[in-house]
């Protein structure tokens, strides 16, 4: 308790249970803050899986496709929204509107973190998903037209299955990542777990706020590893 | 009555030629296999007919329909609307099986007839139980193609295909990635088959089993037909020098 309260730096009185009254409430008070914050990084990471995960996958056969032009364009894309740091295409996504069009920002920092986050996470996803469909045996795809599967039929019902089997593992590392990404949030002044964290840490000049959401951010990555784990045993039905 | 009919067939990858001015016809209860080297177009034929690949010349003709009709030497194709009706005349049974893995056996087998066919679910089921029964492999409907041998995967790709209640049947070299003991099994059931007087296409390397069971053997090499006629005829007493060479060939190697 003693070192809990060196780290609150709260400790200045000589009475221990008024102190340690004290030090309980503080403490809700962070946690209750915190989880507050951890509330709008969850947001923004399902919003960006809700947004990221379909978009990828026309960026993905974009990047397949035939047609050169349109393979070219979205080689650009991915090298320009990889090769920047989301950091950069944040601000850029925020003031874009105002500087080039003369659009007032008003309540549009949460989403211009979800256009920018979506984007970004796409581009990665996309290859994923690349990867994935070309790993599908062209005999695959042989097989499914000589049966008479329409195109659309082939793909939902043939190679989609099996690609999801595929990038199942560097999905999770991609999703692993975006939790802790969220934390890039605060660009934009977005009150997120990290930024509430870090405020109060040097309002209070203490340690613990930054632990606390260590532990949320560990607490994400845990779930999600065991919800993949899970759904990598669940297609583990066939090779 | 001709089930399957190509007339001049022609293709080529770039500059190589791989089919130069192939005919051939096939009636109902045929059984043709199409032997040869490696690299002498076989398979680019097969592939042709199966609508795997298109040909550049030529006329390919199911019963009445034309898959694609020659023009001053240029294939001229089918809607995507009539291609899709004659899908429903052929199957193809593949060298390496290509069995969709995600899915058990029996939904290998039920799966297109329900989507392709559109027939009721019980009805495909029931199709599929006694195909299994007669590929000897009822016991194995719920079990994935992974934990099949690779003889028991060919017969559910037989399976597969003989479901969509195909007027002429082609293989594709079908017991090229089996060993020996396994070939026995599928050989039987295409011999099977045959006496059933499904209408088959076998691409094959197995003389004895072509002489065995097609009426008539077809010779490829470079591209071209260089002998066609009676099975037992062409491979005890070929006439032409270059199918003389091949099948001493795979006398002494065999």
């Amino acid at each position: 308790m003693q070192f809990l309260s060196l780290l609150l730096n709260s400790a200045s009185g000589t009475d221990y249970t008024e102190m340690s009254m004290n030090f309980m409430g503080d403490f809700w008070n962070m946690i209750v803050q915190l989880a507050e914050g951890f509330g709008v990084s969850i947001s923004i990471f399902f919003l960006t899986l809700l947004f990221a995960l379909p978009l990828a996958l026309p960026i993905a056969l974009g990047r397949m496709s035939k047609i050169k032009v349109v393979s070219k364009l979205i080689e650009w894309l991915l090298l320009i929204v990889r090769g920047t740091p989301l950091m950069l295409q944040l601000i850029f996504v925020y003031f874009a509107p105002y500087y080039l069009f003369d659009i007032p920002l008003s309540g549009y920092r949460f989403p211009a973190t979800i256009i920018a986050f979506s984007i970004n996470y796409a581009c990665y996803f996309a290859e994923i998903y690349r990867s994935g469909l070309q790993a599908i045996p062209i005999g695959q795809h042989e097989a499914a037209s000589v049966l008479g599967y329409k195109k659309s039929q082939t793909f939902f019902r043939i190679v989609l299955p099996q690609v999801i089997k595929h990038i199942l593992p560097p999905m999770s590392n991609e999703v692993i990542t975006l939790i802790k990404d969220t934390a890039l949030a605060q660009t934009l002044a977005v009150v997120e777990l990290f930024r509430v964290a870090n405020t109060m840490a040097s309002s209070q000049a203490s340690l613990l706020p930054i632990i606390i959401a260590g532990v949320f951010y560990l607490i994400g990555s845990f779930i999600i590893t065991r919800f993949f784990n899970f759904a990598e045993r669940k297609l583990n039905y066939y090779r | 009555m001709s089930v399957l009919s190509v007339q001049n067939a022609s293709k080529a990858f770039g500059e190589n030629k791989v089919l130069k001015n192939i005919s051939f016809d096939m009636n109902k209860g045929d059984v043709l296999a199409i032997i040869g080297p490696s690299g002498s177009g076989k398979s680019t034929l097969l592939r042709c007919c199966t609508i795997l690949e298109k040909l550049d010349g030529g006329t390919i003709k199911y019963g009445d329909d034309y898959l694609c009709k020659d023009n001053n030497g240029i294939s001229g194709y089918c809607t995507k609307e009539q291609m899709a009706l004659i899908r429903k005349k052929f199957g193809l049974v593949f060298q390496n099986f290509n069995l969709f893995p995600h899915f058990s056996v029996l939904k290998n087998i039920v799966d297109p007839v329900v989507n392709v066919l559109n027939k009721s679910k019980e009805e495909a089921k029931e199709t599929a139980v006694q195909l299994l029964k007669k590929m000897d492999l009822s016991d194995k409907a719920n079990a994935y193609p992974c934990e099949l041998s690779g003889g028991q995967q060919q017969r559910v790709a037989i399976a597969r295909a003989m479901a969509m209640q195909p007027e002429v049947l082609f293989f594709d070299e079908p017991t090229s990635a089996l060993d020996p003991e396994l070939t026995g099994e599928i050989l039987k059931v295409i011999r099977d088959l045959a006496n059933e007087h499904m209408t088959m296409v076998v691409v094959t390397h197995e003389m004895a089993f072509a002489r065995e069971v097609a009426d008539r053997v077809i010779f490829m090499d470079n591209g071209f037909i260089v002998e066609e006629g009676k099975a037992s005829e062409i491979i005890d007493n070929p006439q032409n020098e270059r199918t003389k060479l091949f099948l001493q060939r795979f006398k002494e190697n065999g």
